[in-house]
């Protein structure tokens, strides 16, 4: 094995070699970074939606003293939905944005940089293969879904500023409009929905992606939905059953039942947020076993696979 | 310690075998350039030592398993796999930043000073410049790392000669420093020659020659023999015989340089002479037992 200290001979003594020892986590960091370079509509997507959303209820604002006074004859539950919807609307559009850019982009990111052979260029540096497609999966699981909380935020924000002023100036009270909107409930529904589904219950999906990303030499996108499919298919052919197809539906959506979000508006003030049940579901825990296997799997890939 | 040390080096792709027992040992200090027909194993060759792919037999580089510590080895080794790897969409000051970010022997100073010699915005993406300006911005990049290895398979490939000149130009004023090793594959073997000190032929996944520079001069002669000696030049048994406009020019190996004189005009051959001579002799029909004798002391 190799140690610095080599016996030196003549006049290739091995240099003191001065390196300024790097944080281990900056090689991290920076790899972090790049996808962002990289993949610019990681915050441009939802930022746009975003935009399209403000735009959009400029439109409500024109309605809202209107909507105000018919929803004063409803009750409660009715009239809170009449003021907020726009709001979850804002909420649903935007995460909408971040998983489906979240889909593309862990499905190009360890396929492109083998096409365009850039891969050669990251591998010439001290950067191993583990560090990029954890911190790739680090976009994934956080990145994405911070920004898109943080997006919502900002553009929330603006709406209630702007709805306000309309209250305020058709002679409604604000206060009783914001009692009724129960803004921090959209916000607070939103982050749960985003740790508990898309955080950890997406993550070994997001995961297999990566792997599919990282194994295919070509359409990694046909890769990863056709196999499924066909497994589907076969199963429904030679057995007349559907348990894949099932597992599948259970995987996409069936993380809202164990997050108590199950038939009902994700956003919904009066949802169910007990984590304690769906910390204690087996589907939460294998799924996380999985996605851990499926990185390791993608980073040996990465490890091995050439240049396209 | 030498920098690169390989031993019965081996590598399939299926049935296609691209190094098939390489012995090769590269002392530190020195600029090798690798030279080979196309296929001849010389990017499998330089992805085994740079870690990108497995290999069997024995190899440390700078006294590591590039396999194995891939990772740790390219803190002291850099390449430029071709001109074209630079990923187009990053920006000039994304790329410099980033390596400085993940390199602990960047030194942005020096990457900024030899940009600032080119006509290179920071401000542009890779995929906005010219081909040549992709080159100076990866041998900046490269430059600027304090490496104790440099790796170059192809770096001019597509570059006119303007560029291609100022790239070796930089590499031996800016940076080669006499204890730093580099291996350089080229096609344009001409722009190397007096670039290297050690010469390596590749062919069919075999190291089919060696020599460093002095040795290679002083070896080989080629003469544009007169046509009345031909008889007698023959009769020296040269390794290899070319027509040009109808003059035979004739290239020996360690012949005695004042018998030479004799026949016509002697002069150090280029290597691409040399690499004709020896490569096709091995493709070709033998020539007269000549062949063996290069080998000596080289492969195995």
């Amino acid at each position: 094995m190799t140690t610095l200290s080599q016996t030196g001979n003549g006049p290739f003594e091995p240099q003191p070699a001065p390196a300024a020892a790097l944080a281990p986590t900056r090689p991290f960091y920076w790899s972090v970074r790049r996808e962002l370079f990289e993949y610019r509509s990681i915050y441009l997507a939802p930022l746009a939606i975003g935009g399209v959303v403000l735009l959009g209820f400029l439109f409500v604002l024109v309605r809202l003293p209107r909507t105000l006074q018919t929803a004063m004859a409803m009750e409660p539950l009715a009239h809170r939905h009449a003021v907020a919807q726009p709001f979850d609307v804002a909420a649903s559009l935007i995460m909408m944005a971040a998983f489906i850019v979240s889909i593309f982009y862990s499905l190009d990111c360890l396929y492109g940089e083998r096409r365009d052979r850039s891969i050669l260029f990251w591998k010439s540096l001290p950067v191993s293969d583990l560090t990029t497609v954890l911190a790739k999966a680090c976009v994934l699981l956080l990145v994405l879904q911070v920004l898109s909380f943080a997006i919502t935020l900002v553009v929330e924000t603006i709406m209630l500023l702007l709805s306000s002023a309309v209250v305020a100036g058709s002679g409604f009270s604000v206060a009783d409009y914001w009692n009724r909107l129960e803004l921090y409930q959209t916000l607070w529904g939103l982050a749960y929905h985003l740790v508990t589904v898309h955080m950890l219950w997406y993550a070994p999906l997001y995961c297999w992606l990566l792997l599919v990303s990282a194994w295919s030499r070509r359409t990694p996108f046909l890769w990863a939905v056709l196999p499924p499919f066909a497994v589907v298919i076969f199963e429904k052919i030679a057995f007349h059953t559907s348990y894949f197809l099932n597992f599948l539906i259970y995987r996409f959506s069936g993380g809202q039942e164990a997050t108590g979000t199950a038939n009902a508006n994700m956003l919904d003030p009066d949802m169910h947020m007990t984590p304690g049940p769906f910390l204690l579901t087996s589907g939460l825990w294998l799924g996380l076993v999985f996605a851990a296997v499926f990185l390791l799997v993608a980073a040996r890939l990465r490890r091995q696979r050439s240049p396209l | 310690m030498p920098c690169i040390e390989a031993r019965s080096l081996r590598k399939a792709f299926g049935t296609t075998v691209a190094l098939d027992g390489v012995d090769l040992r590269v002392e530190e200090g020195r600029i090798l350039g690798l030279i080979g027909p196309n296929g001849a194993g010389k990017t499998t060759a330089l992805n085994a030592i740079l870690g990108l792919i497995p290999y069997e037999g024995q190899l440390r580089v700078l006294g590591r398993d590039p396999w194995i510590e891939r990772e740790r080895l390219m803190c002291d080794v850099s390449f430029i796999a071709d001109v074209a790897v630079l990923p187009r969409w990053i920006r000039v000051s994304e790329a410099i930043d980033y390596v400085a970010g993940v390199h602990p022997r960047f030194d942005r100073a020096k990457a900024e000073a030899f940009l600032g010699r080119t006509t290179i915005q920071r401000s542009s993406k890779v995929r906005e410049l010219s081909k040549g300006m992709v080159a100076q911005l990866h041998l900046a990049l490269v430059m600027a790392i304090d490496a104790r290895l440099l790796v170059l398979d192809e770096p001019t490939l597509g570059l006119d000669i303007l560029y291609r000149k100022q790239f070796y130009d930089s590499l031996l004023n800016d940076y080669y420093d006499r204890t730093r090793t580099i291996i350089v594959t080229t096609h344009q073997v001409e722009e190397i020659q007096h670039v290297i000190t050690d010469l390596m032929f590749i062919d069919r996944g075999r190291i089919v020659f060696g020599c460093n520079m002095e040795e290679f001069e002083l070896r080989y002669a080629e003469v544009t023999v007169k046509p009345d000696r031909l008889a007698a030049a023959r009769a020296l048994k040269p390794m290899h015989e070319r027509q040009v406009l109808g003059r035979s020019i004739l290239l020996f190996d360690q012949a005695d340089r004042q018998q030479l004189a004799a026949l016509g005009e002697v002069r150090t051959p280029s290597i691409a002479d040399l690499f004709v001579a020896v490569i096709g002799n091995q493709s070709g029909a033998p020539q007269a037992g000549n062949v063996p004798r290069q080998f000596e002391g080289v492969t195995r």
